[in-house]
C-alpha cells in the first residue's frame, strides 16, 4: 500500500522510515535464538527465518507443542509472529504468511490448494498473468499439466509449484555460524579481592585466547563484565595496539581497570569478549624483531589505555605544499609508519604563525616572544599559495613569502610575509 | 681506576644509556633532535597536550620522522606516567620529555630506576632552572649565529655525574647524525673538580 493511500485511510498514522540495517540485524540475533529449535536455521527473505526441524518435535514434546513454545517465547519478548510448520520449505513459507498452523504430512495440497498463487514466492508479473489467467489458488495450478506451465510462465513458477508440494528438494541451507569470541564464568561464592578477580580473568583470557588461535584471530579490543551479586555490573574495556591473542601480554592491561572496580559485596560472574578482531596469522616464535616490535605494541597499548588512543600519535607525510598539511597525525594503533622526504628549507619545529613586530623587508630587526632579534642573513622568499580547494581559516591572508632568518642572537626562525595582507609571522625553528 | 660498577663509555656529545639527562635553552630541541638521530630504535617524543609546538617531518633529521611516536598526554601527572612507561618498554631507544615543570628528586630518582629496568636512555627537555638533582647530566644548549651555510650550536654540558663538564661548538645542520666540531673548550681533557 502507498503511504498516500494508507493516510487517506487513516489520517493519525504514524510513519518512520524503515531501517533495513537494524532490522537484519535483529533478524540475525533471532536467527540465533532460534538456533535452540533446530540445528539448521537459516534467514528466509528480508521478514522470515526458516529452520529444519527434522528429527526434532518430539523433544518438545510434539509438533503443535513445539510450535506454541515458539509462539510464548516471542510473545514474552513483545514480538508478534507467524509459525508455520509443513513438510516442505515453500509450504512452510506460503503457510506462515497466511496465517500459520501445522500441516500433517501427506496432506499438502489440501492445505495449501486454498491459498493464492502469490504464496508460492513467485514475482508480481507471473502472480498478475496467473490472476489474468483465472488462476487464483494453488489448487487451480496443481492439477494442470507442467509442460505447458513451464512454456506460458517460465520455469519459474514450475520450480516453486514442484518446491511447495515436495517433488523438487529444497533444503535449508543454514550459513556457518560467524565465531564468537567471548566466555563466562560463574562462580558458587562471590569474591571480592583483586588477585581472585586477576586469576579468574586469567582462565578467561586463557580460553578466549585459545578460541582465538583456533580461528586465527587476535583481539583488537577486549571488554570484560562483572556481575556482582546485587545484580550491578561493572565493565572493563581495553583496547590493543595490534592484533593480539597472548593471555599474559593482555592481562596486565587490565590491571588498572580491575583495580578500580568497587565489588561491592562480592563478584559471582565474570565475562570476558573480544567485540573487535582481526585476523592474526601463526607467527614463527623467537626471532628478535618480532620481539622488538612486541614489545612497542605492549608499549603503545599501555598507554593508549590510560591517555586514549588518539593521542599516542605518529607522523605521517601528506601530499601538500603547505606546511600545516604537509603531514598528518594518525594514531599509532591504528596506521603503518611510512618515510617522509626531508627537505632543508623546511623547520624542524613548527607552531602555529605568531605574529612579529619587524622593521624592513626583509626585516632588520624584529621583536618575536619578548626577545629582540636581529638579522644576520635572510635566505628567500619561498612562495607558497594557499589551497583555494579547501577552505583554511589560518590562510584566510592569503599569499605567503617564507624566508629563513639566520639572527646574531642564535636562533634560525622560519618567518613569512603575507604581502596582500601585509604582516610578518614567525611560523618555525631550524635546528 | 676503572670498576665494574662504571658505565659504558659514551662518546663526546653522546648521552650515556639507560639514565636519564636534561637539556635546557633555547637550543634543547635541536640537541633532543641530535640525539633522535644518533640512536637507532623507535623513538618516543612526549609533549603535554596543549604545547603548540610540534615536529615538521619534513625537518627532521634523515629516518626520525617514521621513528618517531608522539605522546599527547594531558596534565603533568599523566605526562610523568608516560615517561616512566616509556623508559620502562625495552623497544624503545631514546625517550624525549617535556615536562612544564621542575621534577622532584623522587620523581627523577624513579625515571632513573625505570630507565635501567628498560635499558632505555631519556632525555628531559627542561624550563629555565628546571632541573632535577637526580638527572646523570645536564646540558645548556644555545643556538650560535655563524658564518654562510653553517648551523652552529654551543652545547656545554654543566652537570656531569660520572665525567667532566664540556664545552662544544659544532656544526650540525640538521639533516644527519653526522656533525663537525669547531673548537673543543680546553676544559675537557682535564679531571673532574676534586671539591665536588
Amino acid at each position: 500500500m502507498a503511504l498516500a493511500d494508507a493516510r487517506a485511510i487513516c489520517p493519525d498514522l504514524t510513519t518512520r522510515p524503515a531501517d533495513l540495517a537494524a532490522e537484519a540485524t535483529a533478524l540475525a540475533a533471532l536467527r540465533r535464538f532460534t538456533g535452540r529449535y533446530a540445528p539448521l536455521v537459516t534467514v528466509d527473505g528480508a521478514d522470515g527465518l526458516m529452520a529444519d526441524i527434522s528429527g526434532v518435535p518430539h523433544l518438545f514434546g510434539g509438533e503443535a507443542a513445539l510450535r506454541d513454545d515458539l509462539q510464548a517465547r516471542l510473545e514474552r519478548a513483545g514480538l508478534h509472529a507467524q509459525s508455520a510448520i509443513a513438510p516442505t520449505r515453500g509450504a512452510a513459507h506460503a503457510l506462515a504468511r497466511h496465517g500459520g498452523g501445522i500441516l500433517p504430512e501427506g496432506r499438502l495440497l489440501e492445505g495449501l490448494g486454498a491459498l493464492p498463487v502469490t504464496a508460492l514466492r513467485v514475482d508480481q508479473a507471473t502472480a498478475e498473468a496467473l490472476s489474468r489467467m483465472g488462476l487464483t489458488r494453488i489448487a487451480d495450478l496443481a492439477h494442470l499439466p507442467r509442460a505447458p506451465l513451464a512454456r506460458r510462465f517460465g520455469p519459474g513458477l514450475v520450480l516453486r509449484l514442484d518446491q511447495a508440494l515436495g517433488a523438487q528438494a529444497e533444503p535449508v541451507a543454514a550459513p556457518p555460524e560467524a565465531p564468537h569470541f567471548g566466555v563466562r564464568m560463574t562462580l558458587p561464592d562471590p569474591i571480592g579481592l583483586q588477585s581472585d578477580v586477576m586469576a579468574g580473568l586469567d582462565r578467561l583470557l586463557d580460553r578466549l585466547c585459545a578460541q582465538l588461535a583456533a580461528h586465527h584471530r587476535g583481539a583488537r579490543r577486549l571488554r570484560l563484565d562483572l556481575r556482582r551479586v546485587d545484580r550491578q555490573a561493572s565493565q572493563i574495556e581495553i583496547g590493543l595496539a595490534r592484533p593480539m591473542r597472548d593471555p599474559a601480554r593482555i592481562k596486565a592491561l587490565f590491571a588498572k581497570g580491575v583495580e578500580e572496580v568497587d565489588a561491592g559485596f562480592g563478584i559471582d560472574a565474570l565475562r570476558l569478549s573480544a567485540p573487535i578482531t582481526e585476523p592474526l596469522a601463526p607467527e614463527q616464535i623467537g626471532s628478535t624483531p618480532a620481539h622488538q616490535a612486541d614489545a612497542l605494541a605492549d608499549l603503545l597499548s599501555s598507554l593508549g589505555n590510560r591517555i586514549g588512543f588518539d593521542r599516542v600519535l605518529r607522523l605521517l607525510p601528506s601530499d601538500s605544499l603547505i606546511p600545516e598539511r604537509s603531514f598528518t597525525l594518525a594514531p599509532a594503533a591504528y596506521s603503518q609508519p611510512a618515510p617522509s622526504p626531508t627537505h632543508r628549507t623546511r623547520p624542524a619545529i613548527l607552531f602555529p604563525p605568531e605574529a612579529v613586530t619587524a622593521t624592513g623587508h626583509p626585516p632588520v630587526q624584529f621583536r618575536w616572544r619578548r626577545m629582540q632579534l636581529t638579522t644576520l642573513r635572510a635566505t628567500g622568499p619561498e612562495r607558497i599559495t594557499p589551497e583555494w580547494w579547501l577552505e583554511d581559516p589560518t590562510w584566510r591572508s592569503g599569499l605567503r613569502d617564507y624566508w629563513r632568518i639566520e639572527t646574531r642572537q642564535g636562533p634560525r626562525l622560519w618567518l613569512f610575509h603575507t604581502p596582500q595582507n601585509p604582516g610578518w609571522y614567525a611560523q618555525g625553528e631550524f635546528p | 681506576m676503572k670498576t665494574l660498577l662504571d658505565p659504558p663509555a659514551c662518546p663526546p656529545l653522546g648521552l650515556r644509556p639507560m639514565r636519564v639527562h636534561e637539556a635546557g635553552g633555547r637550543g634543547r630541541r635541536s640537541f633532543a633532535l641530535f640525539q633522535a638521530a644518533r640512536h637507532p630504535g623507535p623513538l618516543v617524543w612526549i609533549t603535554p597536550a596543549h604545547l603548540p609546538e610540534q615536529p615538521l617531518p619534513a625537518g627532521l633529521p634523515m629516518g626520525v620522522a617514521e621513528r618517531l611516536h608522539l605522546l599527547r598526554p594531558v596534565g603533568e601527572t599523566d605526562l610523568l606516567w608516560c615517561i616512566e612507561e616509556a623508559l620502562r618498554s625495552p623497544a624503545v631507544a631514546l625517550v624525549i620529555a617535556e615536562p612544564q615543570q621542575p621534577l622532584s628528586l623522587t620523581a627523577g630518582r624513579r625515571l632513573q630506576l625505570a630507565a635501567e629496568a628498560g635499558r632505555t636512555t631519556g632525555l628531559l627537555l627542561i624550563q629555565q632552572d628546571g632541573g632535577s638533582a637526580a638527572s646523570e647530566t645536564r646540558w645548556q644548549c644555545e643556538p650560535a649565529p655563524g658564518p654562510e651555510d653553517s648551523t652552529l650550536h654551543h652545547w656545554q654540558l654543566n652537570r656531569n655525574k660520572r665525567g667532566t663538564n664540556g664545552d662544544w661548538m659544532l656544526h650540525w645542520d640538521g639533516t644527519t647524525a653526522a656533525f663537525h666540531l669547531v673548537s673543543e673548550a680546553g676544559k675537557r681533557h682535564q679531571p673532574a673538580d676534586p671539591a665536588r
